[in-house]
């Protein structure tokens, strides 16, 4: 953990927003270090811009961690987290009962997962864990091998959507796919002539 | 009746409906010298506050799908308002397994605010289909007395286009049409080699300036509003010349709930309810004309039930409400791996596509009755949420393979829309549910829907057709339809296109008919229906341009009647 505090750890799992995120660069080190915090200051988000509005603090967090997974920075473009989408996922879970029992629901259901199989909940876990929870819910294959696993299966599916929705609707995330448009023009050009 | 405030002037004609049909109706009666009255269940709208024009899903904490995500079934939050399939207090009913979908825009403009801006001529054909395959009915009216206010109609509104002399899609009144999009290169080249017919599209959108309105900007916006009035609303484009002439009373949030009656049997006014205050007031006038929406004016109708109307108003033939269509609609996607090398470009152009596909199989006999288009999207638009969702299920996993995954597969995918002609059928249609009232204590519709197999065979054609296209294009299709269950082929729920109309058809036979061939009501002669409500066959057009060239037509028709002194 040498150079990174506890506070810039807590920073950057809560804020989310901000540039060159340490979570992303260590996500699993810093969730098990923002699950001490965690268990020590009952609030993660003191000093975060953004209060969860639906999910405990805890839940916030591994939906941080989730969302850094799925679309992470990387040399083109930061990640979802620093385009916000926890807090996206977050207040539309807020307002919608629906989309909150899937997202509620399904992290509750990787906690218990991981409680069977490590004994500790999945922002606990060691990296190497989560990477391992990760690989077996993020296709939809081992749900077939694994019929246990289908509702974590089911649920990424969807945190993945939602993931995507929170990043490319994000100014980073719009710039990353290199859309052009969203002005004014007087003559529309039409289609440019296509590489060879 | 002594607590019931009235409008003490007399108005010369009460519109109910404030969208395309209405807007019409108050345009020409205004300027032709009427008064008018016009009712409009929704609010005003203010171009200014009201259209999102230019903001990004990040401008915005809800991201574009609104609070809990809900705007996302509505089209988004940055729709022009007041659209929605539910309305807070204004339910409608459907009969076991029918699930028809009515969506309603309260708002001045009503559904022109956002509408995709397709307007289409009916073809000479379409008014004759019944004399052509035995089917449904003939129009009273023939293409040639519409033709002159399709081209009024045209030129006032402004629709691009090009002259190809398709039978099915007569020509019109066009400006010059926007350049096409690469996606749409892509389809046209495929469409050549296989003999379907691929041409620009007509759309209600300036490419040059027109009577005062500038030229579009190509932000690909319509659907949020244009700001500059580039595009066809009747708010911002009839309702305004209507006021000019100081003759248009418009009087928002007025839910009309009965068309008064006089003991001569003539239309006297509309009872309303003044949505602020929830009080009963009434726009009395010598004329009436509806416009509510085509099934809106069928409630309106049925529940103005009178001693010398017991059947609800210009009923006597039991027509009201029956003959309901909508569009055949079937979507399917296509992804097209060629298109990951197009550099980054400007590809939003003007809100719709640039190119359709008018019916082409006219000259043949097909495995269904008449025909449909198919219109076309995708490319590097703006992106939103869901833009991915199909990606997300085909690529799975996560991490920066995902993500540079998704990068590339950006802007590859075009999706088709068919869009055909249902033929009415005996079990659908709407009535008054006997049960239920909204919140203003109006007896609300209860609909009737199935499609019969002439459309679940269109659709498989449409399927069908996507794919031969896709495939020629060098794409993947990769839509998948169930075969059986109430919607095979892709086939869409009843209402679902948003194009019901013929609710109140016209027809020479006042005993098969609710109107004559210029929207007026066999059985009520100041009494005129001027939105899709006329209509006797939906063809592969959307209705709108129809919708404003009849309601063009009725107007001028209720003038001269008003001149020799024949209404009430």
């Amino acid at each position: 953990m040498s150079g990174i505090s506890r506070r810039d750890v807590l920073r950057n799992l809560t804020v989310g927003a901000a540039g060159g995120s340490v979570l992303q660069m260590i996500p699993a080190k810093a969730a098990e270090l923002a699950h001490e915090i965690v268990q020590k200051e009952k609030a993660a988000t003191r000093d975060g811009k953004y209060t969860p509005k639906c999910l405990s603090a805890r839940q916030y967090l591994t939906l941080v961690v989730l969302c850094d997974a799925i679309i992470p920075k990387d040399g083109t473009s930061g990640g979802a987290v620093e385009a916000g989408a926890p807090e996206f996922i977050d207040l539309i879970a807020s307002e919608n009962e629906e989309y909150q029992a899937v997202l509620v629901g399904g992290l509750m259901w990787l906690d218990n997962f991981c409680a069977d199989r490590f004994d500790r909940v999945f922002l606990a876990c060691t990296g190497s864990q989560q990477n391992q929870v990760l690989e077996l819910i993020a296709y939809r294959k081992n749900a077939v091998a694994h019929p246990e696993l289908s509702q974590g299966v089911a649920f990424f599916a969807k945190l993945r959507k939602m993931t995507c929705n929170g990043f490319y609707t994000s100014k980073i995330g719009i710039e990353d796919l290199k859309y052009v448009g969203n002005t004014a023009l007087a003559e529309f050009p039409g289609c440019p002539p296509l590489p060879e | 009746m002594t607590q019931v405030a009235r409008s003490p002037k007399v108005f010369d004609v009460c519109v109910v409906g404030s969208g395309a049909g209405g807007g019409m109706a108050a345009k020409i009666l205004t300027e032709g010298g009427l008064t008018v009255a016009m009712l409009e269940a929704g609010g005003p709208v203010n171009p200014e506050k009201d259209y999102q024009m230019f903001v990004w899903p990040y401008d915005v904490p809800h991201r574009g799908i609104g609070v809990g995500g809900r705007a996302a079934e509505n089209f988004g939050e940055f729709l022009a308002p007041n659209g929605a399939w539910k309305i807070d207090g204004e339910p409608y009913t459907s009969a076991p397994g029918a699930n028809f979908q009515w969506f309603r825009s309260r708002i001045v403009g009503g559904r022109t605010n956002h509408w995709g801006r397709i307007a289409l001529r009916f073809a000479p054909v379409d008014f004759q289909s019944k004399t052509r395959d035995g089917l449904g009915e003939d129009w009273p009216i023939r293409y040639e007395d519409i033709a002159p206010y399709y081209d009024k109609v045209e030129s006032y509104i402004g629709v691009f286009g090009t002259h190809e002399n398709v039978p099915s899609a007569p020509d019109g009144m066009f400006l010059p049409p926007p350049k096409p999009r690469c996606n749409e290169l892509l389809i046209k080249k495929a469409c050549e080699k296989l003999n379907i017919t691929c041409i620009p599209s007509r759309l209600a959108i300036l490419t040059k300036p027109l009577n005062g309105r500038p030229a579009c900007h190509y932000c690909g916006q319509c659907g949020r509003g244009c700001g500059t009035a580039s595009n066809f609303s009747s708010s911002q484009v009839l309702i305004p010349p209507a006021q000019a002439t100081g003759k248009l009373t418009l009087i928002t949030n007025a839910m009309a709930r009965e068309i008064l009656v006089g003991p001569d049997g003539r239309a006297k006014g509309v009872s309303y309810i003044d949505k602020k205050t929830r009080t009963e007031k009434r726009a009395i006038a010598r004329a009436v004309v509806v416009a509510a929406s085509a099934c809106e004016s069928a409630r309106l109708l049925l529940n103005s039930k009178s001693p010398l109307f017991p059947n609800g108003l210009a009923n006597s033939s039991g027509q009201v409400g029956r003959n309901l269509t909508d569009s055949v609609g079937s979507d399917g996607e296509g992804y097209f791996p060629a298109m990951e090398k197009m550099p980054p470009h400007n590809h939003d152009g003007t809100g719709g596509m640039h190119l359709y596909i008018p019916w082409w199989k006219f000259d043949r006999k097909n495995e269904f009755p008449r025909g449909y288009h198919i219109e076309m999207g995708g490319g590097r638009e703006m992106p939103g949420a869901g833009m991915f969702d199909h990606e997300c299920d085909e690529l799975e996993g996560y991490g920066a393979n995902l993500k540079s995954s998704l990068r590339r597969r950006y802007g590859t995918t075009i999706g088709f829309a068919g869009r055909g002609e249902m033929i009415p059928n005996p079990d659908t249609y709407c009535e008054i549910d006997p049960d239920t009232v909204d919140q203003f204590g109006i007896p609300v519709l209860r609909f009737h829907f199935r499609w019969s197999d002439y459309e679940l065979r269109q659709a498989r054609d449409m399927q069908e057709t996507f794919r031969a296209i896709v495939e020629m294009a060098g794409g993947v299709y990769r839509t998948r339809t169930l075969l059986d269950g109430p919607y095979p082929y892709g086939i869409q729920p009843g209402g679902k296109i948003i194009h019901e109309v013929g609710t109140a058809r016209m027809g020479t036979d006042a005993r098969t008919s609710v109107l004559n061939g210029y929207c007026q009501a066999h059985d009520v002669k100041n009494l005129f229906v001027t939105d899709g409500a006329p209509l006797v066959t939906n063809p592969d057009k959307n209705p709108t341009l129809t919708i404003m060239a009849l309601s063009w037509r009725a107007s001028e028709y209720l003038l001269e009647e008003a001149g020799k002194g024949n209404l009430a």
